[in-house]
């Protein structure tokens, strides 16, 4: 099920043009990283996938379902979207109830809601704090919680806005591996993210936004080689490429292994 | 400037300790970063160093925490206010926005101390200065972008000329312009003799502005020293570290025979350069 999204432009009811003239595809199965400095419009973008926010010209379809024409709780059953803020997203009174509002809202059985919610707890591994209450956890608890929340209702497209906030390097691995599955799964992954290397090393796309408008996008590689491009969204590029540079290799390594390969080349060929 | 003798620190009604036998001294004017997984104290620690344990947040302590001259067991946070100051992952935690302008919003601690209008006016201009906001002086604090929020966070606490500054994942909702800003700002404050205790997830920003980076594990600290030693001698995953993309690049290219394995570990982009140069 593709995104489509046709000049669309939104205006703030306080004023302030947040997009201006967008137009994309979200093809079925992508991962897509959506970068650029706080204001670019990402977030906006995001939330009129699944209608918490509508154009103000333009139109975004989801599948065919036109975003002005359905109604949120519907396009729900399409689109998960992870809040930035996940305080925004939680209210139930314990962790297992919290993941099986979804599920049952979406009129799926308790039972099934039940267990689609265990099985999205143990993916974020947070099996074993199904009974406490979501505000007695940490903050990168909460935030793998939003997420589980969201796993639960098995849509068909995934959008997740700053996942990586406040983890540490076990809560990116979980991450990490969440993402490897849901794509293994063909499910769309869209993420908004300011850790670039995050993008780099989990998302085949990358769309760089800036003042409300697409400065590029397509594969990672390409995108994140663009060096002007990237200025210009204050976007710096990956670590590895950054060092690839640095030492004059043509080229641009996402991940570390990436760049140990072009290390490896270039020793084969002067020996 | 901070001692801490054998501080264990339970929270009310907690099964475990949070902090558990922590000795640490830190001397004025040193920029002190705590890592570690979430959940092994960090948060905690700050707490404690910033006046809020045991004067926030109740539960038992034992030990001695000294901060500034004060004994903070014994001291009311009231006491304290200026002297000890504490800036949060989130600025809006601590913009009060009962103010239109930034420099209105610097203005409004030291108004609550009743501090004398001709004394107001330079500590707000040194803090503007030492934030790099005072073109944006005369801004809303609403119209700011994140990391001119977490400066005037940052600034709103040094307007009280603190000796210490705690601060506890500022840059974790920030972009890396906003990163950056933050950790320049606490060079500059590091510069005018200010002690920074940061607790923070970004290793490669760290090791290069931080002088001393300890390690916490299950509220003990297990590793204490300059961060590019500490980091550079590895052995940190298991304490829920992970090694920076520019070690584990070394480490991939010594498996691989491509560079020699007695090398010390590059840690940050600067390192790297000098360790894959041919």
């Amino acid at each position: 099920m593709n995104i489509a999204v046709t000049d669309l432009t939104f205006t703030y009811p306080s004023g302030v043009q947040a997009l201006r003239g967008v137009t994309l595809t979200l093809l079925s199965g992508e991962a897509v990283a959506i970068v650029g400095e706080n204001g670019a419009g990402k977030t906006t973008l995001v939330k009129q996938f699944n209608g918490l926010l509508r154009p103000t010209s333009g139109s975004v379809t989801v599948g065919e379902w036109d975003t002005r024409s359905v109604s949120v709780a519907k396009l729900a059953s399409r689109v998960g979207y992870v809040f930035q803020n996940p305080d925004d997203q939680l209210f139930e009174r314990s962790v297992i109830k919290e993941a099986s509002f979804g599920p049952k809202n979406l009129g799926r059985s308790e039972e099934a809601s039940a267990s689609a919610a265990a099985e999205a707890l143990a993916m974020v591994g947070l099996e074993a704090e199904v009974n406490a209450h979501p505000y007695d956890l940490h903050l990168s608890q909460r935030k793998l919680l939003a997420l589980a929340a969201v796993l639960a209702m098995h849509t068909p497209l995934i959008v997740l806005d700053e996942p990586t906030t406040g983890q540490d390097a076990r809560g990116l691995a979980r991450i990490g591996a969440i993402i490897r599955a849901l794509k293994a799964e063909r499910r769309t992954v869209i993420t908004i993210t300011h850790d670039i290397d995050f993008a780099a090393e989990h998302f085949e796309r990358v769309i760089v936004m800036a003042r409300g408008q697409v400065l590029a996008e397509g594969p990672a590689p390409d995108v994140l080689s663009r060096t002007d491009v990237l200025a210009e969204a204050e976007v710096e590029p990956p670590q590895m490429a950054r060092l690839a540079h640095a030492l004059g290799y043509s080229g641009t390594p996402l991940a570390p292994g990436d760049f140990v390969d072009m290390v490896e080349r270039r020793t084969n060929e002067t020996t | 400037m901070i001692d801490l003798v054998g501080l264990t620190y339970t929270y009310p009604g907690a099964p475990r300790p949070a902090l558990r036998d922590i000795d640490l001294h830190v001397p004025a004017g040193q920029f002190c970063a705590l890592v570690g997984p979430n959940l092994a104290g960090k948060s905690t620690l700050c707490y404690a160093i910033a006046g809020f344990i045991p004067g926030f947040y109740k539960g038992e302590v034992t030990g001695e925490i000294r901060v500034a001259g004060h004994d903070l067991v014994r001291t009311p946070l009231a006491q304290l206010a200026g002297q000890i100051g504490l800036v949060f992952a989130n600025p809006f935690n601590q913009i009060t926005g009962a103010r239109f302008t930034v420099r209105e919003e610097l203005a409004f601690g030291l108004e609550n101390l009743g501090v004398p209008r001709e004394e107001m006016l330079p500590r707000i201009e040194e803090a503007l200065q030492l934030t790099g906001l005072g073109e944006l002086a005369e801004r809303s604090p609403y119209a700011l972008s994140g990391g001119q929020q977490q400066r005037l966070a940052i600034a709103s606490v040094i307007v009280m000329r603190p000796q210490v500054l705690v601060l506890d994942e500022p840059t974790s909702q920030l972009d890396p312009v906003g990163t950056r800003e933050v950790f320049e700002t606490l060079d500059s404050l590091t510069k005018t003799g200010t002690t920074v205790v940061l607790a923070e997830h970004k290793l490669e920003w760290i090791a290069v502005h931080a002088d001393r980076l300890l390690v916490l594990q299950e509220g003990q600290i297990a590793r204490d020293g300059p961060p590019r030693q500490v980091l550079a001698e590895g052995g940190l995953e298991p304490l829920g570290i992970a090694a920076t993309r520019y070690t584990q690049a070394a480490r991939a290219a010594v498996e691989r025979g491509l560079r020699p394995a007695d090398r010390p570990m590059p840690v940050t982009l600067d390192d790297a350069i000098g360790y894959f140069a041919p």
